[in-house]
């Protein structure tokens, strides 16, 4: 499905020096697999799924999709391929309804009752929503679950997820988790999501750990997350005793 | 009869697809094509100047007048003067608009002078389209000027609308505000090529609790250049907001002037401009959902002035 071969991202800072983000990095999402990638913040995560979406592109290093080689194609011919991405933090837009943005994702022109499926899907109580603009009147928690609920009805072979938990409130929690579920019952696609959320972690068949910019860590959940919680509770004990 | 471009002007400007029910006077390169009066609206042809006068019976609701203006001839140029006396206690939907084809050498212009007599309590809806196309060399220039005296207690809802085509225009509205009377503005513009687009709006809050809301959005395309003068006078306990909304795109250039000024100690007034690009990542989000830069952009632009 996808894979990333020998990835590197470098910037120049602003003293002029090189700075590299992202270090060799290869991984493989299986077709029909959850991959859930973790790690602490500013390890280059977003940049990771930003490469992945052509949104950036890599200094080094080639990505395949299906086979193909999409290192060089854009944004658009990517999506077009079947790769979503929902951001970590969305994008506002003026004068544009929730339900203009839904019938962009699914490339038709889904009529209301079909919108508010995508929306009650994801929490929203639908009939308030889909004529609402997508614009700074939103709350973060709302502007969160109408970008989830866009992947929901691009309904693509790869979906990207960046940080979905991020401003929803706990009592969605298990909604959430359903809907990646659903996710992947109905579209048979493969599901990459950025996350802190140990309750995320846990539907995962694979967790991927990195840190300053390379993989730290990779394998089945059942093989990383218990010493991936052992190792967290012990290093925020030594930040709480000062021995950080 | 009107011609398959004059249908089609009339369409752009009025939502027309055939006459229309109620009151209506469709002009035509500066003949009068059609008219219709009803028991509690007339229209009369003034005599001195080229124009009419309309006077809405007192207590006349949930109707509508029309007046479209179209010219599809290259080279004419026409000032008209249309006066509208509003009785008390109205509630009235008035569409006018102006529709050029100019397909050929000389330039079309029309001026339309509007001028708005709203009596007391009355509430009117007021929709103005501007429209142009034809690719002759000849230009396409339109210089509105709308001015709205508002009686006590009266409301006002004006929705301004220029979507490209129009070379040259000078928007230029006046309103003078009495006790307890309400005006709201709501412009759209959209100008491309070298086209120039002025808007001028002068807002008198001259009576107490009169209030004023006058919001521009627009996105100037190419080489086009906008200019929008928004000035609220609060001569008395009122309340006045404008604010200035506007998308830049290649070359173009746009010039917002809010301007206020409070000539009594309770007059609240408030402006708010801003200008700027397309912001990168709205149109990197919906490329993401599989659309192309250019309909990326028109998407994000067809949003902004709905
Ligand atoms: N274009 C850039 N120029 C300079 N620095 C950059 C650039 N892009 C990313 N970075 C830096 O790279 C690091 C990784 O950023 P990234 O957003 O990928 O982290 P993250 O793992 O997603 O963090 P978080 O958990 O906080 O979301 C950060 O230190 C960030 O400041
Ligand atoms: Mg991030």
């Amino acid at each position: 499905m996808l894979e990333l071969k020998n990835l590197s991202f470098k910037v120049i800072d602003e003293t002029g020096n090189e700075k590299t983000i992202i270090d060799d990095v290869s991984f493989t999402v299986k077709d029909d697999s959850f991959v859930v990638i973790t790690g602490p913040n500013g390890s280059g995560k977003s940049t990771l799924a930003r490469l992945i979406m052509g949104i950036e592109k890599p200094s080094a290093g080639r990505i395949f999709f299906d086979g193909e080689d999409i290192t060089d194609k854009s944004i658009t011919e990517r999506a077009n391929m079947g790769i979503s991405f929902a951001l970590q933090q969305p994008v506002k837009f003026k004068g544009i309804q929730v339900i203009d943005l839904l019938r962009l994702a699914a490339k038709k022109n889904l009529t209301v009752s079909q919108a508010c499926e995508y929306l009650s899907f994801v929490g929203l109580c639908a009939r308030d929503y889909v004529n609402r603009e997508v614009n700074a009147s939103l709350s973060g928690g709302e502007l969160k679950r109408i970008e989830i609920a866009t992947l929901l009805a691009r309904n693509t072979k790869l979906s990207v997820f960046d940080e979905p938990e991020a401003g929803i409130d706990l009592w969605s929690f298990q909604s959430l988790n359903r809907v990646f579920e659903n996710m992947r019952m109905d579209t048979k696609g493969s599901i990459l999501i950025i996350s802190h959320q140990e309750r995320i972690l846990n539907i995962a068949d694979e967790i991927i750990i990195l840190s300053g910019g390379k993989i730290i860590q990779s394998g089945a959940k059942d093989d990383i997350l218990p010493s991936l919680l052992k190792d967290s509770t012990q290093a925020a004990c030594s930040v709480l005793e000062g021995r950080a | 009869m009107l011609d398959e471009i004059q249908k089609r002007l009339l369409r752009e400007i009025a939502d027309l697809h055939t006459v229309p029910s109620g009151a209506y006077n469709i002009r035509s390169n500066s003949k009068l094509e059609a008219r219709n009066t009803t028991a509690n609206i007339d229209i009369v042809s003034k005599t001195e100047k080229s124009g009419i006068d309309i006077y809405i019976k007192p207590g006349t609701k949930n109707e509508s007048v029309h007046i479209p203006v179209v010219l599809s001839e290259s080279g004419l140029k026409e000032t008209v003067y249309n006066d509208f006396h509003i009785g008390e206690d109205c509630d009235v939907v008035i569409v006018a608009g102006c529709g050029i084809n100019n397909c050929g050498t000389g330039d079309s212009e029309h001026d339309g002078v509007h001028r708005f007599i709203v009596g007391k309590n009355s509430k009117v809806k007021y929709v103005e389209k501007h429209y142009g196309e034809g690719d002759g060399r000849g230009k396409r220039i339109l210089n509105p000027v709308t001015e709205v005296y508002q009686e006590e207690g009266s409301s006002v809802e004006m929705e301004m609308v220029q979507i490209k085509g129009v070379d040259s225009t000078v928007r230029t509205t006046l309103s003078k505000l009495e006790k307890g009377a309400k005006l709201v503005v709501r412009e759209r513009l959209l100008t491309h090529g070298s086209q120039t687009a002025v808007s001028n709006y002068t807002t008198e809050l001259n009576g107490e609790g009169s209030s004023a809301d006058v919001v521009s959005r627009s996105v100037a395309k190419e080489d086009s250049y906008q200019k929008f003068v928004s000035r609220i006078v609060g001569n008395a306990p009122c309340t006045g907001h404008t604010e200035c909304d506007a998308i830049i795109m290649n070359n173009a250039r746009i010039l917002a002037v809010p301007e206020l000024e409070a000539n009594d100690l309770d007059a609240s007034l408030i402006h708010e401009a801003a200008i700027g690009k397309i912001a990168g990542e709205q149109i990197i989000k919906l490329e993401t959902l599989g659309l192309t830069e250019q309909e990326a952009e028109e998407q994000i632009v067809n949003g902004f002035l709905k």
